[in-house]
């Protein structure tokens, strides 16, 4: 096949810098996402099934499970799990994004935003806080209780306080300011979730419901620094999917983990998967917990990098170090190498501790198999079993090996 | 050969390619030394090498 792979790579690049995430609106997973039904489990990374899932993963499911009232308990849920009844999916291929274990169903509630330029639209649940929470592969009565809470009262309250808005919020516009104030907006939202609030408060004191309740859902946003997360996200899969499918392009345009395997996708190569096993990332864990206890890399959060956000902006965020380790120096030095495997430097997120330069943008499958530079990553980090929940943060590679699977089938579509 | 003789009789300056090890002994040295951070084509990998150049033709 003929191709102009400088031309498609830059058609490339043009979608990603021209996006314009706004936040649309708040659904119902069943309602809105595409595809989604009552039997439907969507989940991080590339496909897996349930008897190779990782622990977090399986807890999610579990979670899930008992949470859509199709389980009494653990042990129904798995035996509802392995019997193929219920089918397992990635949020990937369905619009979406989700964190660490991605676990998602029919009945959650979940964030629309819309990237205007170029009408794509992707989802993603709420973020639930630390610790103990579903997205770790927790699935006791108090995590189910939270997410119920969620569904009842946090997501009517922040639907009609985003009808409330004057005009939706742009997430370009807040994500980029966010950076300047020490975001990386993928483990650190303190600055994006403030700013969020700031937007979202006067809006929802106006909205019609109770002053406790109100006051519930104000307490809980500010309690949580990762809040955005869940809004950073679904910003960048808006972002990077009208990027999908060019022919001849070698973009990358999914970096996703299940805490089994580590996965990506590439433009010109459409929905296909490319895996490895997954690394064990290096970090700084919680009192009590040291490296065989954590999961494998997990979530769907590694998509805030394909736009250049994340470790790839970690120069932006030098007070990041403290919760994912590693010294300010290693900060800069991976936003400085992540240049050398991207074909731009974004327009719209800056990195001002660079002089302001444009954070590393569109990761080029071709230059990461040239230099043998892999993406960086930082990530929260799962315990391994089920149940448990986070045990640390910290940082990690994609494995070589999904980049040299997709060399391989872009040279067999392309260049044969 | 007389030249690189004149060489070592000077005080040396390098810029070293690649391999972390020698830029590391120089340093041990105190012989003033950049380290330049390079690799072969694709780490020496072969494999990846003949599939790149492939679509370099």
């Amino acid at each position: 096949m003929e191709i102009d792979l400088e031309r498609a790579n830059q058609q490339a690049i043009e979608k990603i810098q021209g996006g314009n995430p706004i936040l649309k609106g708040i659904g119902i997973a069943g309602e809105v996402v595409p595809g989604m039904d009552e039997k439907l489990i969507l989940h991080a990374g590339p496909p897996v099934d349930w008897e190779n899932m990782s622990g977090p993963t399986r807890g999610a499911v579990i979670g899930a499970l008992i949470y859509e009232g199709l389980a009494a308990g653990a042990t129904e849920a798995e035996e509802l799990a392995a019997s193929g009844e219920i089918k397992f999916e990635p949020w990937h291929e369905h619009n979406g994004v989700g964190p660490m274990a991605g676990v998602a169903t029919s009945s959650m509630p979940v964030w629309i935003v819309e990237n205007t330029q170029f009408n794509t639209e992707a989802y993603c649940t709420f973020n639930e806080g630390l610790g103990k929470v579903l997205r770790y592969g927790a699935y006791a009565p108090e995590v189910i209780d939270h997410l119920k809470w969620m569904e009842t009262e946090l997501a009517p309250i922040l639907k009609e306080t985003l009808a409330n808005l004057d005009k939706p919020l742009n997430l370009k516009s807040l994500i980029a300011e966010a950076l300047e104030m020490g975001d990386e907006t993928h483990n650190r939202n303190r600055a994006a979730t403030s700013l969020l609030y700031r937007k979202l408060t006067p809006a929802l004191l106006e909205t019609s419901f109770k002053t406790e309740q109100k006051k519930q859902v104000l307490e809980f946003i500010d309690s949580n620094d990762h809040f955005f997360l869940n809004l950073s996200m679904p910003a960048a899969k808006a972002m990077i999917m009208a990027a999908e499918n060019i022919d001849g392009c070698s973009i990358v345009t999914t970096v996703a983990r299940n805490g089994t395997e580590t996965g990506i996708r590439v433009s010109g190569l459409g929905d296909r998967w490319f895996t490895a096993p997954a690394p064990v990332p290096e970090g700084l864990l919680f009192s009590g917990y040291s490296k065989e206890d954590s999961c494998a890399d997990i979530g769907d959060s590694t998509i805030t990098e394909t736009v250049g956000l994340g470790a790839f902006s970690m120069a932006a965020s030098p007070a990041i170090v403290k919760f994912v380790g590693g010294s300010v120096e290693d900060a800069f030095n991976f936003t400085r190498k992540m240049y050398e495997i991207c074909d731009a430097e974004s327009e719209n997120f800056k990195v001002a501790p660079l002089d302001f330069r444009g954070a590393p943008t569109g990761i080029n499958l071709l230059k990461i198999c040239e230099l043998g530079i892999t993406p960086q990553i930082n990530t929260g980090i799962a315990h391994k079993d089920p149940g448990i929940g986070q045990i640390g943060a910290g940082l990690v590679q994609a494995p070589m090996e999904c980049f040299e699977k997709a060399l391989e089938a872009f040279v067999e579509k392309y260049a044969e | 050969m007389s030249d690189l003789n004149g060489l070592f009789e000077q005080k040396i300056q390098v810029i070293n390619l690649g391999l972390p090890a020698f830029y590391k002994d120089l340093q041990h040295q105190e012989i003033p030394v950049v380290q330049v951070d390079w690799n072969p084509p694709a780490r020496g990998n072969k494999k990846l090498q003949s599939l790149l150049g492939k679509l370099k033709k």
